[in-house]
């Protein structure tokens, strides 16, 4: 178990939404992504499986290369692969956002 | 040469076991009609999950809606068969019996409020072992004090299947509806095979697992009501009948004397066979359903 | 662990009620007697081994299909005779090894037969009889949720024979994949996993632990204690309510089980504007 913390300063675009996508089965997780209260983003993650800080980082430093959003996430996680994780952030994205696609 | 394109009906269909617990409740409420109670972003979590190295979930694997069913005020509540096997632990235990008996509160002040239970679930989480017996101890005693003034209607569709001690609180609702892919069973054949040996339970023989706890096998018997297909449409249709329906004359688990002498009926000298028992336990006077 | 499950039960239900035979009609494996206790005369039903059992998966202790129909009907003729005067307390002695586990209950639905002794607990309970549980070796799974759970209240020996669980010791190592000494050790860390009734305790959900000397042989002495046990038990019954709530307002609930109280809480607030 192990509790993984990143704030993407930056990321000051308001949003209004919040989203709920996932579930915390094997290989998958879930995320929850609601307006930040502070400005910028922060991430916050719980996962069962230990010593992946350094993908979690490269995955969210990606995802917040394209995003601007000033979210808060919190990612409840039991061991999905990076690919999974981007796509449960695409998804919640959508959903606050339909139109808003993330930059390609 | 000339063909006409038929579209088969399971292409037209929408599979109900294909989505999560949270679009499976919202897929049998009425349309705009209900509203999630205690949902993700309270973040009542499971205390005991991760003090053992396990993320728990925002849920807890339990999806309560509040709205209507066909009309009439309903609880839905759903067990996500995703998150721990749907295994119920003390905050998931808590948002079923609360919801419960607030419904039962509302029944008794003359708002008839009808229960849904999405049943996916092996039972107790064992990770939280005491708090998971007790809970189910106290859902049950929930239904039974609900199924007085309002229909308790359990949905069993698969794939986790009923089993454990909910399958004890699935006994004791107003209806259960299955489809042919769920089972119901108080212990899985694995528990079976694992307590009295490979000789009483071979749990690799698929076949027989179905053939003794699957869906049509249960309403065949006569012990649920209704056998559905894996369609969210069909489902809801079948939910909806039995909201309208209000309470079965006598609920199942207190037909005590025909089950009493169904099983002194029994040759127990060898195995059962299901099919058989199926024809004989096969009567219309035993369908909770019928009024 | 009592050496052997069922003697307990058998030995205390013959020095509460002179009997030790089943009931006309009924299994081996089902004690019920009327006998007298305070001002009342009460139920008591115990579920015991029956070396002949007609299910070769239920002669040990454990409750089948036999034992949850017997119970049921025993619990309803009560509340039958009952029905329009004052109510009977039923008395469960609870010491069970589980839930049969058999390929013929399966197929006969076993869990079907469970619901129809939970459900005639339950009703005895909220017709307004006081139903009391008194636990006094295992308290196993399947086998508690059909005799014993479904109380106004729960009482039980404070003695080492007595394991109340969801699952017995042996089959949880296996699964959860420790050993039974992990086991052991992570249950005292963390109360709901614990085999010993004194972390089971503090969960909230006993009446009362009752100390009793030598508890695999009663005496007038021990009799004549637990007795006045059960009628106090009784008078708390009847003076509170008839559902389960005195499991969550009870000092150990309030301590142990803050997360679901939190959850219910939620959903009374939520229920209210919805």
């Amino acid at each position: 178990m192990e509790q993984l913390k990143f704030d993407y300063p930056s990321a000051v675009r308001p949003v209004t939404k919040r989203a709920h996508v996932g579930v915390v089965g094997s290989g998958d997780m879930e995320v929850l992504m609601q307006p930040s209260e502070t400005g910028g983003a922060q991430v916050s993650i719980l996962t069962s499986v230990n010593g992946f800080g350094a993908s979690w980082k490269a995955v969210m430093d990606r995802f917040f290369a394209k995003y601007d959003g000033a979210v808060r996430i919190d990612i409840n996680d039991a061991g999905a692969t990076p690919g999974s994780v981007m796509l449960r952030l695409e998804q919640a994205v959508e959903m606050i956002a339909p139109r808003e696609v993330i930059k390609q | 040469m000339s063909s006409a394109i038929v579209i088969p009906a399971y292409v037209r269909r929408h599979s109900f076991i294909e989505l999560d617990a949270r679009a499976r409740a919202q897929s049998l409420m009425d349309p705009g009609s209900w509203r999630e109670l205690v949902g993700p972003f309270d973040r009542i979590e499971s205390p005991w999950l991760p003090m053992q190295g396990i993320a728990p979930q925002s849920d807890d694997g339990c999806v309560v809606l509040k709205g209507t069913i066909a009309g009439k005020p309903a609880v839905l509540i759903a067990l996500e068969g995703k998150f721990q096997a749907g295994s119920m632990g003390e905050v998931s235990g808590a948002k079923m019996t609360a919801a419960l008996d607030l419904a039962t509160q509302d029944s008794q002040n003359g708002k008839k409020t009808a229960a849904v239970l999405l049943l996916e679930t092996g039972g107790v989480r064992l990770q939280e072992a005491n708090l998971g017996l007790a809970v189910i101890a106290e859902v049950m005693a929930s239904i039974l004090a609900l199924r007085e003034h309002a229909p308790v209607i359990t949905v069993i569709a698969g794939t986790v299947g009923c089993f454990g001690g909910m399958s004890i609180a699935a006994g004791l609702s107003s209806y259960i509806v299955m489809t042919v892919e769920a089972r119901l069973g108080l212990n899985g054949p694995e528990v079976i095979e694992q307590e009295s040996g490979i000789e009483e339970f071979d749990s690799s023989d698929k076949a027989l697992i179905w053939a003794i706890n699957g869906g049509e096998q249960r309403v065949g018997m006569g012990v649920a009501d209704e056998l559905v297909l894996d369609d969210a449409e069909k489902i809801a249709a079948s939910v909806q009948k039995y909201v309208r329906a209000g309470l079965p004359q006598v609920p199942r688990s207190q037909q005590v004397e025909l089950y009493r002498e169904r099983t002194a009926a029994l040759d127990t000298s060898r195995q059962i066979d299901p099919l058989t028992l199926r024809k004989s336990w096969n009567r219309k006077t035993n369908q909770g359903g019928a009024r | 662990m009592s050496e052997q499950v069922g003697l307990r039960g058998k030995a205390w239900f013959q020095a509460f009620t002179g009997k030790n035979s089943p009931m006309v009609g009924d299994p081996g494996s089902v004690l019920t007697a009327d006998a007298k206790l305070g001002e009342d005369t009460a139920r008591f039903l115990c579920v015991v081994p029956n070396p002949e059992a007609r299910f070769p998966c239920a002669g040990r202790g454990e409750v089948g299909l036999e034992e949850s129909y017997t119970l049921a009907t025993r619990i309803r003729e009560a509340i039958e005779q009952d029905k329009n005067g004052k109510k009977r307390p039923i008395i469960a002695i609870v010491d069970v090894k589980s839930q049969a586990y058999g390929r013929r209950e399966e197929t006969a639905a076993i869990f079907l037969a469970t619901a129809t002794a939970a459900d005639a607990y339950a009703s005895a309970r909220m017709k307004g009889h006081p139903v009391i549980a008194l636990v006094m070796g295992n308290a196993i799974s399947g086998g508690f949720l059909t005799h014993g759970y479904q109380a106004n209240r729960i009482l039980a020996f404070d003695d080492a024979g007595v394991v109340i669980h969801a699952m017995h010791k042996e089959a949880a190592a296996r699964i959860t994949l420790r050993t039974v000494a992990e086991l052991d050790e992570l249950g005292h860390k963390i109360a709901p996993l614990s085999y010993d009734i004194h972390d089971y305790a503090k969960l909230g959900l006993l009446h009362k632990l009752l100390h009793v000397e030598d508890p695999d042989r009663p005496s007038q002495t021990t009799v004549a204690q637990v007795q006045k046990e059960l009628i106090d038990a009784i008078a708390d019954a009847r003076a509170g309510s008839q559902d389960l709530s005195n499991r969550l307002t009870s000092p150990g609930a309030r301590e142990m089980r803050k997360a679901g109280l939190a959850a219910r809480a939620r959903m009374e607030e939520q229920w209210r504007q919805a």
